[in-house]
């Protein structure tokens, strides 16, 4: 998992932003009898650099283009800065949106695309030669100025359309999938330089990707989408150390659902037992494969819960094994740094603390 | 691969119908328009009379310029009703867009000379047009310059050719991809703004092949001032039509013919470099 940068604030305040740039007031969105999101209420602060996450199909790219102005909602608000951008033609919004297949104009040059902005909005035209020039070095695409797009790779393309977008300077930049349709060095190095140059610029950016590590690598916060609901709202590391729900604990890195029954401040899966102060009933809690660990290998503290399982499969990905194990017919998922081939019954362990209590 | 006997057997009918049908009458009418006509009959002599005659006759070049002139105006017109047409079409008809197209389409199965009598109907003396107007008392007798003026040839070609203008244009502007006119948008174009800078660069290769239809159609038609036209119209195809009937000079008729094929053939020239430099994809 690619370490994330978070400056946010906690995932206990999912949604609610101090020095809130854009709100989404309970938008719904309906398409014939689809309904393609349902009340999502949200909230992105001044510089933040939120990523909305979900699967094809789950309305994230209908959120975008709601905020940029290209549909309109069945039902809630948009407000940004304190004018309500909803009721707003997408050309009066100050949001600018860097579209997934670049949509450049392919009759105009590099530098005639990058105006355009300013062309169109009535900047004096004695400014526009400087301000498009510090855009394409911004890009680095200067050497690039006259050509047409059609002679440009994916990733200049890509580069002129994020200097495009940014020539109006917008308090908020839309980015849909930008990167998906780049090959995966190339995107590798377009996320870095789009994280450097969204702090450099301290310009608010909403990406939308259905790239989990990009999400991870990227955002300050994400915005989990399911079936055009909020998921969950925090930041890389909380919502992989802490997620709300089972879908978001398998959409995220990879765990183990167990399916617990609590009784008496013990939660009780299969011959697996670990202290739980949770109501008595039925339980699920997503443990992380990495938090199981051989017990020959481990300090474990006092109240860690031991097992005995036995090795079903084992898989060496370079710096970690990845084991299935399976513990009196349940099987887990573990992650261990690489130390050669497991055969037989061996002891984990686990920390209780790391089973967390997810809803269903 | 195919053999050689194969591609001969299968190639010769089209190269056979081609040098039949077009290339044979085509020498044919070159070669006549270097002959000459005496005394009622065709003589085989080699020269460039029909040339000299047809540019120092006043009367064929001014129906050569009343041609194009009446050409211009079809062309004009037709792009002035078929460009608004097949833009609402394309951007904002929505759900009634196939129905629309069909309607634009229906006029084309209709036979040009029904509807050149339809319009002879409408624009005579004792047509709809004048019986309306009487009826309504805007005029007290029958305005006779509606039928058999340049006026009533334009009318007619151009109702006869918009749907040659609104086809490619409709197609081009099909073509461009909304997130185009979304990203202008985004930008902060209006939508004016947007008509202008992209939607209307991105459909020229359209609009000048339904010029160049309209354009081309028109400088070959005879049909209109026979109809509607009367003698104030008279196009340069019907001089051929006459010259090769009644008036028996096939060698002037084929020395005017020359001249209205390079007309088209370098107006076709340009048009296709015009099209090169204008579309992007």
């Amino acid at each position: 998992m690619t370490a994330a940068l978070s400056n946010s604030p906690s995932a206990s305040s999912a949604t609610a932003v101090a020095g809130a740039l854009l709100e989404v007031r309970n938008i719904a969105k309906r398409f014939g009898t689809r309904d393609v999101l349902k009340n999502i209420s949200l909230q992105i602060g001044s510089g933040e650099f939120l990523t909305l996450l979900g699967e094809s199909g789950s309305g994230k790219t209908t959120l975008l283009r709601l905020i940029a102005g290209f549909e309109q909602p069945t039902s809630g608000e948009i407000w940004m800065s304190g004018v309500r951008l909803d009721t707003l033609p997408p050309y009066q919004r100050r949001v600018n949106t860097v579209f997934q297949n670049f949509a450049l104009f392919p009759h105009l040059s590099v530098t005639d695309n990058v105006a355009y902005g300013l062309r169109v909005t009535g900047c004096p035209a004695s400014e526009i030669p400087a301000r498009v020039d510090a855009a394409l070095r911004m890009v680095k695409m200067q050497e690039y100025a006259s050509a047409r797009p059609s002679r440009l790779s994916g990733g200049e393309q890509q580069r002129v359309a994020l200097a495009r977008a940014l020539i109006n300077r917008p308090q908020l930049l839309l980015l849909d999938e930008p990167l998906s349709a780049l090959d995966a060095n190339l995107r590798k190095q377009m996320q870095g330089e789009l994280k450097a140059l969204q702090r450099e610029l301290g310009i608010t950016f909403l990406f939308v990707t259905h790239d989990q590590d990009e999400a991870m690598a990227l955002a300050d916060r994400i915005a989990l989408l399911k079936d055009g609901a909020l998921e969950q709202v925090a930041s890389p590391r909380d919502i992989y150390a802490r997620p709300a729900t089972s879908y978001t604990a398998r959409f995220i890195g990879q765990t183990n659902l167990l399916r617990a029954e609590i009784r008496n401040g013990f939660a009780n899966c299969g011959s697996l037992r670990w202290p739980a102060n949770s109501p008595n009933g039925k339980a699920l809690f997503s443990l992380r494969p990495e938090a199981i660990q051989l017990a020959s290998e481990a300090s474990p503290s006092p109240d860690a819960v031991c097992f005995r399982a036995r090795i079903h499969q084992q898989i060496f990905a370079g710096s970690v094994e990845q084991l299935e194990v399976d513990c009196a017919g349940q099987l887990l998922r573990v992650r261990i740094s690489a130390r050669g081939v497991l055969t037989g019954e061996h002891e984990f362990v686990f920390d209780p603390a790391d089973a967390i209590p997810v809803r269903e | 691969m195919y053999s050689r006997a194969y591609k001969s057997i299968v190639s010769a009918p089209p190269l056979l119908w081609v040098g039949l049908f077009l290339l044979l009458p085509y020498a044919l009418m070159f070669a006549h328009s270097f002959w000459l006509v005496r005394d009622g009959l065709l003589v085989h002599q080699w020269n460039l009379q029909n040339y000299t005659n047809l540019f120092q006759n006043p009367v064929y070049v001014e129906v050569l310029f009343r041609t194009m002139r009446i050409a211009a105006s079809v062309t004009l017109l037709s792009l002035l009703l078929g460009y608004p047409l097949a833009y609402f079409m394309s951007f904002h008809a929505g759900v009634r867009k196939d129905l629309l197209y069909q309607l634009v389409i229906v006029p084309l199965w209709v036979s040009y000379l029904i509807r050149g009598y339809a319009w002879k109907t409408i624009l005579g003396s004792e047509g709809v047009l004048n019986a309306f107007l009487q009826y309504v008392h805007i005029t007290k007798e029958p305005v006779s310059f509606f039928l058999y003026s340049p006026f009533a040839v334009i009318l007619m070609l151009t109702h006869i050719y918009t749907p040659f203008v609104f086809l490619p244009l409709y197609a081009s502007l099909e073509h461009i991809p909304r997130y185009l006119v979304e990203a202008s948008h985004d930008l902060g174009a209006s939508p004016r703004a947007t008509f202008f800078r992209v939607i209307l660069p991105l459909s020229l290769p359209g609009l000048l092949a339904g010029a160049t239809f309209a354009f081309a159609l028109t400088l070959g038609d005879f049909l209109g001032p026979i109809l509607v036209g009367g003698p104030s119209s008279i196009m340069i195809a019907n001089v051929v039509q006459s010259l090769f009937g009644t008036a028996y000079d096939w060698p002037l008729g084929a020395a005017i013919s020359v001249c209205i094929l390079f007309l088209i053939i370098s107006l076709l020239f340009m048009t296709e470099r015009l099209e090169k430099r204008w579309s992007f994809r």
